[in-house]
């Protein structure tokens, strides 16, 4: 239907459309991240924010407000939102929306696996998983041994159970098994969204398949410096690569092959694209990695609105939210630590 | 034009004088002077800190604490609404307390409360646990029992192996949650508790799974509803029974249980132990009832006090939050010793302002006067008309379409009666009318029991414009009583009719027609035209004429109201080369057919109008023939067709070159532009020098600008007059549809003998009458009324550019929702 989106995608997708195109005009523009650095205490971050569309999710708040407060709100409005436009969708663009959840579904499993490894509390663990990942048996991880129980007792019911297939193993899970069946799922996770994007067509396909190959080869670089110096093979790294995006597949090769950071960033300059995100940052320097990434991230993501009639406006607005989430958990932590010479240090401008 | 001059001043055509003042004010002072500002809501203060965001201004505190009171106000109405309580308020006990007295009390009732809510939840959480256990022991005992009862030959092993077990067990059963751990490896054990209903199929699912289906599970509704501590809400739960057997199945399922917000309650089997359980809990149970409900009385007691306050004190916050908030807009002055503000007011009241300022300087003490004077405004002022609540309605229609420049005519005067005239000329039937006019005294008459309550949107609009219903009404009584319809039935109410049958029988009044005989109907229309041959030509004919007469007259007075404004604002250049060719223009064409009509009516002349105004076009110097009216009328059309010819370029061409002229020429020989009058402006506050820049003046813009105008009058003269043909259209539609009512439906359903018919009949005639005709056809003839005057009226001098007076007003305030 490539070309015609224009022609039925407002019999179902235009209002939800026109919703989330409103939603993400209420993100918070360059001139309110400045009012925000100025703030001198939570409550100033409250004020301002009362004057933003969080506002009514703050007002209640009683005054002695902490960082965790301020983010919880935010995240439920954003939740609000979500279940809001899952609950007016239809196919396939329910569908869609519920791919976007199964990102957090696997932190959240992840968190609950490796939380009862460290044997804490499952109600503690359970407060901090992200609310979109939320899935009826989520606390029953906890009885979970090794990565069959898993499976077998409750991710069978879940969407992430054909994710499963490749990491199925009696073992017994420690950290580095977590970890790798983390990247694991999400290789299988970003794989299937990819191919589903693909199959909805049109510019949602081209859109989609844009932004996802940039997640997977960000993932891909995050797994080669993380894996720097850990008993993970090199075939072992080279697995937990998703199989499309721009490094596939002769980046892989060499990021599977990748010692020290430099060499990464050898491996990466090749790309074009990547070229400008290292050349920020200096050599054997991997701290504002992450930041440089994520204001590519967030250009990629505005520019999903530039185009109508397609699925990505909503995958590029959930994104754009967490993103903000982010940046206010940054502020009010600097805020609330006294350390606003920092603040610009991880704070990514939406607009 | 002495005629002009002569005329009284037209006030309320204007809005009011404004002016720009500025106050200065003692720091000591100000929160008072501001606070009776705002009781006398008569002035709008600027924000002079509009570059500073809300947490830099200088009241950010009391800000704070103000929105930190509203909150605690929006907790206790919440607990308020959650308990139950519906005080009312008790304006009698208001006395006077300040704002750090509230702030004391308001966290005293918080923390109280909080107490309160902890301690109940603490007892709540108590009494569902022992509640839980209690459902737990009645209804897992009678599983148990029914187990011991029925054990069929089949299940002998397992249950033998589990009573057997039993035994020796019971003796702890009460200490410990689960069935004690037993030597015997073959042991049947179980675990006994509540869930949630929601949960229960999950729940059932995953200890089959834990336990790879090694385990028996046994449900039952609880029967009672338990609360959810959390939400507050009632829950449906189911008992369980799991039995099973082994050491890692019992930590599985406990966690199971544990993950799922399942409760575990220990059940003894023998059944001695089980009553006597049971009735130590019931015991318990009834005692903690009475402590919650003792709890509750003195929780509900300490709201219902609340509630009686709650009104006033949100009452006090909002006008303290409104006091603080303008107080953040006025600027410190250099010393740091006064406010400085700025502000419009209308020009009567500042006599008021001035005895309001000394009134707060004497009740602070303070040592020095406020300081109040005038300034000088170069941006346009507010527009602020005063209304009462019979304009008020009128106003809103016409600031809907845009508010009034300052000092701009205002059309809503005019609208208070053209707009009920217009609408009851589609609207003509006198019983609608009276329905409508039963509607809006009702509305009137418990205006102020209304008033004071909180209505739906839809009522809240009704009885917002029920002025403007009852002149619609009165109107549509008069055009119906006109047009001689009432729910379309004709009635003789102004004597007898003037025409009768040629024959007795009247069998053919609709072929041959009839006869006059007698004086025409002295009011409205005759009755005999109802149901007549000639009826629809008849009434188009003067329906259409009447719109047309009506459309030219309401455009000709918009047009001068056009001229008014022009010479208020002196500028003749828009009188001579904007308002005479428009005058001249629309009249020598739409005019003349307004006097034609008017001849036509007064000489029962057979002219074709159509035909006259055609061929003044078409063949201005033919012969007129039989649709001559007048003598000379062939001469005046040629005069006027040239006028309406000439008035076209008239209004194009002169103003734009004019207005380059007088740019040329006030600028002559200045090619260094204007310096700036440096001694003015230092003169006055640099803060208050916000003059507007001269604009660069751009022919080419103008004159587009000035040709779209006149191609828009050209061809809108045409259109509007044809617009206009819709108070016709409608009117017609109208009495139609009534007629399609009274007559297919009312006469169709009285024609059967049965009464079940009938009733049926008058009931969808009702029905039909009241959502068709009153609200659907009220709705459109509104809304076409509307258009005429947004459009066809308005359009002819309103601008509409200004903006609203917003003053200050703790009345405004307290309206404000949330």
């Amino acid at each position: 239907m490539y070309g015609f989106e224009a022609l039925t995608f407002n019999i179902h997708g235009g209002y939800l459309e026109a919703i989330v195109r409103g939603h993400r005009s209420g993100l918070l523009n360059a001139a309110d991240y400045n009012n925000l650095c100025q703030c001198e205490t939570l409550d100033d971050i409250k004020m301002h924010l009362s004057a933003t569309e969080y506002g009514p999710y703050l007002q209640n708040e009683p005054s002695p407000l902490h960082t965790t407060t301020i983010v919880e709100k935010c995240t439920h409005k954003l939740v609000d939102e979500y279940k809001h436009m899952l609950c007016q969708a239809t196919e396939p663009l329910s569908t869609f929306l519920e791919y976007i959840t199964y990102g957090y579904m696997i932190d959240n499993v992840v968190l609950i696996v490796t939380g009862t490894l460290h044997e804490r509390d499952v109600q503690e663990l359970l407060e901090k998983c992200h609310p979109l990942g939320m899935f009826d048996s989520i606390a029953t991880l906890a009885v979970a041994q090794n990565m069959r129980e898993l499976y077998r007792l409750v991710l069978v019911d879940t969407p992430l159970a054909p994710y499963f297939s490749e990491c199925i193993t009696s073992e017994d899970l420690d950290d580095m098994n977590i970890e790798i069946m983390r990247n694991t799922l999400y290789k299988a996770y970003l794989e299937d969204f990819y191919n589903f994007c693909q199959k909805l067509g049109g510019a949602t396909a081209e859109i989609m398949s844009d932004l996802l190959a940039f997640e997977a080869d960000r993932r891909a670089v995050n797994i080669t410096i993380n894996s720097i110096g850990t008993e993970l093979t090199r075939d072992d790294r080279r697995k937990l690569y998703s199989n499309f995006g721009l490094l596939y597949p002769y980046g892989h090769e060499e990021l599977a092959v990748c010692e020290d950071i430099d060499q990464v960033r050898a491996a990466m300059e090749k790309y074009p694209p990547y070229q400008s995100i290292f050349a920020k940052i200096s050599y054997g320097e991997s701290q504002m990695l992450d930041k440089a990434f994520y204001e590519e991230e967030v250009k990629r993501l505005c520019l999903a609105f530039e185009q109508q009639f397609h699925y990505a406006v909503f995958f590029a607005y959930m994104r754009l939210r967490e993103q903000e989430i982010r940046n206010l958990m940054w502020i009010s932590e600097c805020v609330a630590q006294n350390q606003k010479s920092r603040i610009h240090d991880s704070v990514v401008f939406i607009f | 034009m002495k005629l002009f001059e002569d005329l009284p001043p037209m006030d309320h055509l204007r809005s009011e004088d404004m002016s720009l003042v500025q106050i200065i004010i003692p720091v000591e002072s100000a929160h008072r002077a501001v606070s009776y500002l705002g009781e006398l809501g008569l002035l709008q203060l600027k924000d002079l800190n509009e570059e500073k965001s809300p947490f830099q201004r200088t009241f950010v505190n009391q800000v704070k604490r103000c929105g930190e009171m509203s909150r605690k106000l929006r907790f206790f109405g919440d607990q308020i609404s959650k308990a139950g309580i519906t005080a009312s308020p008790c304006p009698a006990s208001q006395q006077v307390i300040d704002l750090e007295e509230l702030e004391v009390r308001l966290s005293e009732h918080e923390a109280e409360l909080l107490e309160m809510n902890a301690n109940n939840e603490k007892l709540q959480q108590t009494y569902n646990e022992l509640l839980e256990f209690k459902l737990v022991l009645l209804k897992a005992g009678g599983f148990l029992v029914a187990a011991q009862n029925h054990a069929v030959p089949a299940e002998t092993e397992l249950v033998e192996s589990k009573y057997s077990k039993k035994d020796d067990e019971s003796l702890f059963l009460l200490e410990q949650s689960v069935q004690p751990e037993s030597s015997s490896k073959a042991g049947l054990r179980f675990i006994s508790g509540i869930i949630c209903k929601s949960k229960e199929l999950t729940f059932e699912r995953m200890l089959f799974r834990a336990t790879r289906g090694n385990m028996f599970f046994n449900q039952a509704p609880a029967g009672e509803q338990v609360m959810d501590p959390v939400s507050g809400e009632m829950v449906e739960k189911t008992v369980f029974v799991v039995f099973f057997s082994g050491e890692q199945a019992k930590n599985k399922i406990l966690k199971i249980c544990q993950a799922f917000g399942a409760s575990c309650y220990p059940v003894p089997e023998e059944n001695s132990k089980q009553m006597q359980l049971t009735r130590e809990v019931s015991l318990r149970l009834s005692e903690l009832e009475a402590t919650l409900d003792a709890g509750n009385r003195h929780r509900n007691k300490a709201l219902a006090s609340i509630a009686s306050q709650q009104w006033n004190w949100t009452i006090m916050v909002k006008k303290e939050k409104g006091v603080y908030d303008t107080l953040n807009m006025l600027n410190f002055d250099v010393t740091k010793k006064c406010l400085v503000g700025e502000g419009w007011c209308p020009t009567f009241a500042k006599p008021q302002i001035k005895e309001v300022l000394e009134h707060a300087t004497i009740h602070s003490n303070s040592q020095v006067g406020i300081i109040f004077h005038d300034m000088d405004s170069f941006e346009s002022p507010p527009t602020y008309f005063r209304t009462n609540r019979f304009t008020h309605a009128f106003q809103e229609i016409v600031d809907a379409y845009g508010v009034a420049r300052y000092k701009e005519a205002n059309p809503a005067v005019y609208s208070v009666i053209t707009f009920p005239f217009l609408f009851a000329v589609m609207f003509g039937d006198w019983g609608h009318g009276l329905c409508l006019l039963l509607g809006s005294l009702i509305l009137i008459l418990r205006e102020k029991k209304l008033g004071s309550q909180k209505l739906g949107s839809f009522m809240e609009m009704a009885f917002g414009g029920r002025y403007v219903v009852l002149l619609m009404a009165l109107f549509s009584i008069y055009c119906g009583l006109i047009y001689n319809e009432f729910f379309s039935v004709p009635f003789h109410i102004f004597g007898k009719s003037a025409y009768k049958c040629l024959e007795s029988s009247c069998s053919d009044a609709h072929t041959a027609g009839l006869i006059k005989y007698r004086d025409p109907y002295p009011f409205g229309v005759d009755p005999r035209w109802r149901g007549s041959r000639s009826e629809l030509p008849f009434l188009n004919s003067i329906k259409m004429k009447m719109s047309i007469l009506l459309g030219v007259s309401q455009m000709n007075l918009g047009i001068i109201l056009s001229y008014f404004d022009a010479k208020f604002h002196g500028s003749f250049l828009d009188i001579r080369y904007q308002f005479m060719p428009q005058m001249i223009f629309l009249n020598s064409l739409f005019g003349y057919l307004a006097l034609l009509i008017v001849i036509k009516w007064c000489t029962g002349s057979q002219a074709d109008l159509y035909h006259v105004m055609i061929y003044m076009f078409l063949d201005p110097t033919g012969d007129l023939g039989e649709n001559q009216l007048f003598w000379g009328q062939k001469e005046l059309q040629i005069l006027l067709l040239l006028m309406a010819i000439i008035a076209v370029p008239w209004m194009l061409f002169p103003k734009p070159f004019i207005l380059r002229k007088l740019h040329t020429e006030r600028f002559q020989g200045r090619t260094y532009g204007i310096l700036g009058t440096s001694e003015m402006d230092l003169d006055q506050d640099p803060d208050s020098a916000r003059r507007q820049h001269h604009e660069d003046f751009n022919f080419s813009e103008v004159f587009v600008h000035q040709m779209i105008h006149s191609i828009e009058f050209v061809l809108g003269a045409v259109s509007n007059t044809a617009s206009y043909l819709r108070l016709w259209a409608l009117s017609l539609a109208h009495s139609e549809l009534s007629t399609v009512f009274y007559e297919k439906l009312l006469l169709l359903a009285w024609g059967y003998d049965s009464v079940i018919v009938r009733i049926a009949g008058l009931a969808v005639f009702a029905f039909a009458t009241a959502f068709i005709l009153l609200m659907m056809e009220t709705l459109s003839a509104f809304l076409h009324a509307l258009r005429l005057h947004w459009v066809e009226f308005m359009g002819k001098f309103y601008h509409g550019d200004g903006y609203k007076f917003k003053p200050f007003s703790f009345k405004l305030l307290a309206d404000e929702e949330d």
